[in-house]
């Protein structure tokens, strides 16, 4: 192991001190760097609106993925992820900066980043095989129905779906939900697979099943991976990488975490893994710095007045509310 | 799934919930348990009909004027049980009438063959004669086996007629609202363009659009004579009327199905770089068929309403003009008879709307409304 739990713990709080007071920076990722990465981020801003309703999501993101490699975007709920996520599948064009894959820019979607969805965007009207058959007679028309049907019956065995193939969407369980939609997306044969939050609708025992489950499969494959999630243990659980996402608005990616554990790896052992708990205290307590750190912020700008206002207040029988707002949770 | 599955999704599907208990109750299940649904389903609704029929009574025996009175419900069911008669032994008749011309037919025939032998073998003028003889037999033959029954409609037929004429129009508002709709959905240019258009015209009542559509029939039709076209003036003006009413609920919905399609369909499109007929076919029509079919429902009804009042004003043979003729003969039987007729069209309407029920449920993937 590289790290002992101290170290760990040491080098973690150090690095709280002195990069929460700074705005954070992406960190050079913990190996020399390939040659040419899969995808390249350079320098992407991302906002909605217009005028005075403007709002700016995501500042100054610059990463690169390497090929083969699992990388994870760990942040806070409403910090741009899905955002983020879109904008790599190609469904939103960055206001600046550039998104290339392969040294290509993307240009609108393509079958070539599979994206599961977190919603899983089942079509209600087919079943398991017609959404998987549907994905893969679009990206394949060139090949035989054969060919194309025997395709579908893999995925659909990979997966473990065969005693529900028939069935619709509305007669599945959220995890065979989840399945469907990521052999869906796997049968397209990917170059890179986007899991955009795959499973923070499901319970915490399917999770942790399906967890599992895109992990193996991951490992068969070895495909260039990026997934968005609100768990660190799921994204240590998983990934080669941890990028954190600083809360937004004006979100940007911290410095990235890399995952020293050996695959395979199984959750029920990882939970005694000093590796795993140092790295994950690491994780949350930066998360929880900057997002204390980005309150403050907010706090302080509404708290500076633009005039001297007079030391009066009314008085009131009901409770001040601005206190109860602001009392430690 | 055995069969009470099947059975229970069917009484699902259908929205017929009445059956659900008796389903059960064949399968075996705990009877107590099902008596609530039949109380539910069959006796609450039967007293409810029980008690109406009783102040329909009370009300038939107070509501007694000099020209006129409310008939009853004893004498609306006579009354109907006596044009289900006079429909049998009207059809009876013209079914004799029909044989009997058709012997004729067959009789006339062998005598033209005879002449033609007589023709054959016969010259000079007598075999011209028995020429013209045997074809004027012919004929007559003819005519005698094409004989069409050219009694008035029955009660029967000027239901089939409504039914026809309602089919046809909605069949034709159909066709164009839902072409129409799609684009607007599609296309929120399309949509602005025409919206003042469709806002305005859908309130108005098919009274006002019926001499409008008469101006535009009887245009079409200013050069042909009665009985060489393939409808009769009146039934497409009927027709016509239904059409326009019946339109505007399905292009409504339509739009409003099609330009609400889930965007996560649409993502899922995007993504598999599906082209323009693909994304049409594949994703926003299966999505928008529950809602464009809840506009079909309104449409049907729409119609069926409208019909009557159509049928009446443009004299199409239907239940309409039924009405209004019995309204205008006044005998004895007549509101006895126009009471049977409203709840026939009422019991016709009911059965369209829970076909057109189950047409939606059986597009809804799994959603299906109660009715």
């Amino acid at each position: 192991m590289a790290f002992s739990p101290f170290n760990f713990l040491v080098f973690g709080s150090l690095f709280m001190s002195v990069a929460v007071l700074e705005e954070p920076k992406v960190a050079p990722s913990g190996k020399p760097a390939v040659p040419s990465p899969m995808l390249q981020l350079k320098q992407v801003y991302k906002g909605y609106g217009s005028g005075v309703t403007r709002t700016e999501v995501l500042q100054n993101i610059n990463l690169n993925v390497r090929e083969g490699e699992f990388l994870a975007v760990v942040g806070f709920s409403g910090s741009g992820k899905s955002t983020f996520m879109k904008m790599l599948a190609g469904l939103e064009n960055p206001d600046s900066g550039e998104i290339l894959m392969e040294d290509v820019p993307i240009r609108g979607p393509s079958p070539e980043r599979g994206l599961v969805f977190q919603n899983y965007s089942l079509l209600p009207w087919l079943t398991v095989r017609g959404n998987i058959a549907l994905s893969v007679n679009s990206v394949f028309p060139q090949w035989g129905k054969g060919e194309r049907a025997d395709h579908v019956e893999k995925f659909i065995e990979m997966v473990g779906l065969k005693h529900a193939a028939h069935r619709r969407p509305h007669e599945l369980s959220g995890g065979m939900r989840q399945r469907t939609s990521l052999a869906r997306t796997l049968a397209m044969k990917p170059k890179i697979l986007l899991l955009d939050e795959p499973l923070s609708a499901l319970d915490a025992l399917t999770r942790s099943v399906l967890q599992e489950e895109i992990l193996k499969i991951w490992e068969e494959e070895r495909q260039t991976c990026v997934m968005i999630t609100n768990d660190v243990d799921e994204a240590i659980l998983v990934a080669d990488r941890i990028v954190p996402l600083n809360p937004g608005p004006n979100a940007s990616l911290g410095p990235a975490f890399t995952v020293e554990l050996d695959r395979p790896r199984r959750a029920s052992e990882l939970n005694h893994n000093d590796t795993f708990k140092g790295l994950r205290n690491a994780v949350t307590n930066y998360l929880v710095a900057v997002r204390m750190k980005s309150r403050q912020d907010e706090a302080s700008e509404d708290e500076a007045p633009a005039i001297a206002l007079p030391d009066l207040e009314p008085k009131s029988m009901s409770l001040p509310r601005k206190a109860i707002l602001n009392s430690p949770a | 799934m055995n069969w009470r599955g099947h059975a229970l999704k069917f009484c699902e599907v259908t929205g017929l919930p009445v059956l659900e208990p008796f389903v059960r109750l064949a399968a075996g299940e705990d009877v107590k348990e099902q008596m609530v649904g039949v109380a539910k389903f069959v006796l609450v609704p039967a007293l409810a009909i029980l008690v109406f029929l009783g102040l329909w009574s009370l009300a038939a025996k107070t509501i007694i004027s000099d020209s006129a009175t409310l008939p009853s419900p004893t004498s609306t069911w006579n009354a109907g049980v006596e044009l289900f008669e006079m429909h049998s032994a009207q059809k009876k008749a013209d079914r004799e009438k029909k044989l009997t011309k058709s012997k004729e037919g067959i009789e006339l025939f062998a005598t033209a063959n005879a002449y033609s032998q007589l023709a054959a073998s016969a010259t000079g003028d007598q075999k011209a004669m028995y020429e013209t003889k045997a074809r004027t037999t012919k004929e007559r033959a003819v005519r005698a086996m094409n004989y069409i029954p050219s009694s008035a409609p029955t009660f029967v037929d000027q239901i089939v007629k409504s039914l026809q004429t309602v089919a046809f129009g909605f069949l034709l508002a159909t066709a164009v609202a839902i072409p129409v709709g799609v684009l607007c959905g599609m296309s929120p240019w399309f949509n602005a363009a025409l919206t003042p258009l469709i806002q305005t015209f859908k309130p108005v009542s098919p009274l006002a659009w019926l001499p409008i559509a008469a101006v535009v029939i009887i245009w079409a039709y200013s050069g042909s004579q009665p009985g060489e076209t393939m409808f009769s003036k009146a039934f497409l003006i009927s027709a016509a009327t239904v059409c326009l009413c019946s339109l505007w609920p399905t292009l409504i919905n339509t739009t409003f199905g099609v330009a609400s399609v889930d965007q996560d369909y649409l993502n899922v499109a995007r993504v598999l770089k599906l082209n323009w007929w693909q994304q049409l076919t594949k994703i926003i029509l299966p999505a928008s068929l529950p809602l464009m079919f809840a506009g079909l429902r309104i449409s049907l009804g729409v119609g069926w309403m409208v019909l009557i009042a159509a049928d009446m004003l443009a004299q199409n043979p239907g239940l309409g003009k039924f009405v209004w003729d019995e309204f205008q003969n006044g005998s004895s039987q007549t509101y006895a008879r126009i009471a049977f007729s409203v709840i026939i069209i009422g019991l016709i309407g009911l059965v369209l709307d829970r076909i057109m029920i189950f047409l939606r449920n059986l597009v809804s993937f799994g959603n299906t409304a109660p009715a």
